[in-house]
């Protein structure tokens, strides 16, 4: 372990074929505490990198359930126990004409918790990131993948690292002190 | 150029894009479409933008007046009368519902159909759907009488201990339309997220770099957030796709469920979506032509993306022909005195003039897009979506006005035409419109950055393309 304040170790790489190339090595050299940062998602770097499948679809399917429970409890207790109105004669509950609103509250549940799950999951919003003041690393959103690998993984020397990711084509490799005193 | 993009070029995979025409023309590095689509924020704002942007406000700000008008006078400013009970105020709702369509037909249905060249225009169709349908709520709204009273819509717990009426298409309206707003604005969202944070990576204003950066919730491109945003992006894809098609089926309900003749058969639901697609896609031009030319994307822009969309146009304009004739040939078929009367008179009565106009403008004028070279000649594409979206209004106006205005009973015929009220309110709406449309213009990436970025030929792995990645 380096000094206290370390965050870790970055390399740019600017060819997505050893991009994904390094992200299989590291991830086979056995480090935890990485990431891969990337202007936009690159098909198959989440097996390069050993990411297991998401499991956001659960969220999903939790709001997916909630939402049609929710629209046949409500249009069930409203119509057919709480209050019962006779309106043409039409029944008090009905799966037939409940259908639409079933439908949208379960669209409106599925999506609210798909989008509930990802800002978990991303761990958003979160307005800081020790390497946010490095200039490589704000470089990710533009037009550079940025490994980053974090100074806390047990695998991680400040020399061994950065040499590990220079042999992996790595460019403008360096170690970044935390932003976050 | 550096050498890594160099190397990009060199390696660009021909699998990639199979002898199709490029979808990003003039081969930009990631950089160039970074700093392109930045450029539009960080440009000065110009004169003529602010002027554009008074004429729009001052349309917008008339249409607020005349619905403060409506609200403190009551609807009796309109022209509504007894057999016409729903006028300009349900066609305008029905118009700008249709118009926020497309959008979600381009985000949502295209991504699952994989449909590559939907990247450059989603990001502005969807804004066009979040503001329609701000429209479309706010005809809906003052069409209420009493829009102080709208959450007597919702099922709230209140003295009376009662509740709304769940077996009313008018409640599923209710429910449709805030599932749609509230759906198609979190996907949005989220789809701006990532390009949000490559502005406040990238721009030199404080002010916008604070800004952007509290709205991108602090995106970094993250492997590990992006193996999650993707599927999220997916799973509202899939669900975005059932709802765009159930919105204006539940809106046609509420023609459909009612007893008049000429609102009430079963070919609504498809009919009205289809025509929902069509005048969507048309308003998506017109404003996309003009995008195009002022903010000059047609890098990103290109005539394969017009020509397909073009396509799309004469492909639902014919469904909506066929839609019209089926109507016509049911209300003779089905033996129906009532309906064959409707029909007739809807062609021939005294609103033919609105059916012709709509007939014209949504089934003769697309015709035209069969042929190549008009389907690439942006000023007919220009002029026809402009037709189409005059049709579309006109096919609303069509179906409510003249089913109306005959009822049962002849005593009370009558015929409808506006106030000023209501001419004011529309044009309002269009202003609103507008407004927000040219602000989203400047202020947020018109194309999705991300996007294209992952589709530039070459931006992709060459063996690993086994995950199913982001269209």
């Amino acid at each position: 372990m380096a000094s206290s304040n370390l965050a870790g170790a970055i390399a740019e790489f600017t060819d997505v074929n050893a991009l994904v190339h390094a992200a299989e090595k590291l991830r086979d050299a056995g480090f935890r505490k990485w990431d891969v940062h990337t202007p936009y998602p690159v098909h198959g770097l989440d097996k390069a990198m050993g990411i297991k499948r998401s499991i956001i679809s659960y969220f999903s399917f939790v709001g997916m359930v909630g939402g049609l429970t929710t629209a046949l409890g409500l249009q069930w207790w409203t119509g057919a126990d709480s209050y019962k109105l006779n309106i043409g004669g039409k029944g008090f509950f009905d799966w037939q004409f409940s259908m639409p609103i079933d439908f949208e509250l379960t669209v409106l549940g599925t999506a609210i918790f798909t989008a509930l799950g990802l800002f978990h999951l991303c761990k958003l919003p979160t307005w800081y990131n020790k390497y946010q003041e490095d200039e490589s690393f704000k470089k990710a959103t533009d037009d550079t993948f940025v490994v980053t690998i974090d100074a806390n993984d047990d695998r991680f020397s400040a020399e061994g690292t950065q040499s590990l990711l220079v042999s992996l084509g790595g460019s403008n490799v360096h170690v970044v002190e935390s932003a976050l005193k | 150029m550096t050498e890594v993009q160099e190397q990009q070029k060199l390696h660009a995979d021909p699998h990639d894009e199979p002898v199709r025409e490029a979808l990003v023309l003039g081969s930009p590095t990631l950089r160039d479409v970074t700093a392109r689509i930045a450029s539009i924020v960080e440009s000065k704002i110009t004169a003529k933008y602010l002027l554009t942007l008074m004429v729009t406000a001052s349309m917008a700000g008339w249409g607020l007046v005349a619905l403060g008008y409506t609200i403190f006078v009551g609807i009796g400013v309109w022209g509504l009368n007894n057999p016409v009970g729903w006028g300009w105020d349900i066609t305008n709702f029905v118009f700008w519902i249709g118009i926020g369509h497309a959008g979600t037909l381009i985000s949502a249905i295209l991504y699952l159909f994989r449909q590559k060249w939907r990247t450059a225009i989603n990001r502005s169709a969807e804004a066009m759907t979040i503001f329609a349908v701000l429209c479309a709520m706010t005809m809906v709204l003052s069409h209420t009488g009493r829009p102080w009273l709208f959450y007597w819509l919702l099922p709230y717990p209140n003295q009376m201990q009662m509740w709304v009426n769940f077996r009313s298409p008018l409640m599923w309206d209710v429910f449709a339309v805030n599932t749609y707003f509230t759906v198609s604005l979190m996907f949005w969202f989220i789809g701006l997220i990532p390009d949000l944070a490559t502005l406040r990576n990238y721009v030199k204003s404080k002010i916008a770099k604070t800004v952007y950066g509290i709205l991108s919730l602090g995106w970094t491109g993250s492997n590990r957030s992006w193996h999650h945003y993707e599927i999220a992006y997916m799973i509202l894809a899939g669900i975005s796709t059932p709802l765009v098609l159930s919105v204006h089926s539940v809106v046609s309900m509420d023609f459909t469920v009612g007893i008049m003749p000429g609102w009430h058969t079963t070919i609504f639901p498809p009919y009205f979506v289809a025509g929902a697609i069509f005048s969507g896609f048309a308003m998506v031009m017109t404003l996309l032509l003009i995008v195009r030319e002022v903010l000059d994307l047609k890098q990103f822009i290109t005539l394969k993306h017009l020509d397909n969309m073009n396509r799309i146009m004469l492909a639902t304009g014919m469904m909506v022909g066929y839609a019209y004739s089926m109507e016509m040939f049911i209300a003779w078929y089905s033996g129906n005195p009532w309906e064959k009367w409707v029909f007739i008179n809807r062609a021939f009565g005294d609103y033919a003039w609105a059916y012709w106009t709509m007939v014209t403008c949504n089934v003769v004028s697309p015709q035209v897009f069969w042929f190549k070279k008009i389907r690439r000649s942006i000023p007919v594409m220009f002029v026809i979506s402009i037709f189409i979206n005059i049709g579309m209004w006109f096919e609303r106006f069509t179906i409510i006005a003249t089913s109306l205005h005959h009822d049962f009973l002849p005593a009370s015929w009558g015929y409808y035409s506006p106030t000023w009220v209501e001419i004011s309110i529309f044009v309002g709406t269009f202003g609103i419109f507008l407004t927000l449309f040219l602000l989203f213009a400047k202020f947020v990436p018109v194309i999705a950055i991300s996007e294209v970025k992952g589709i530039l030929p070459g931006s992709q792995p060459k063996h690993g393309s086994h995950t199913e990645g982001h269209a």
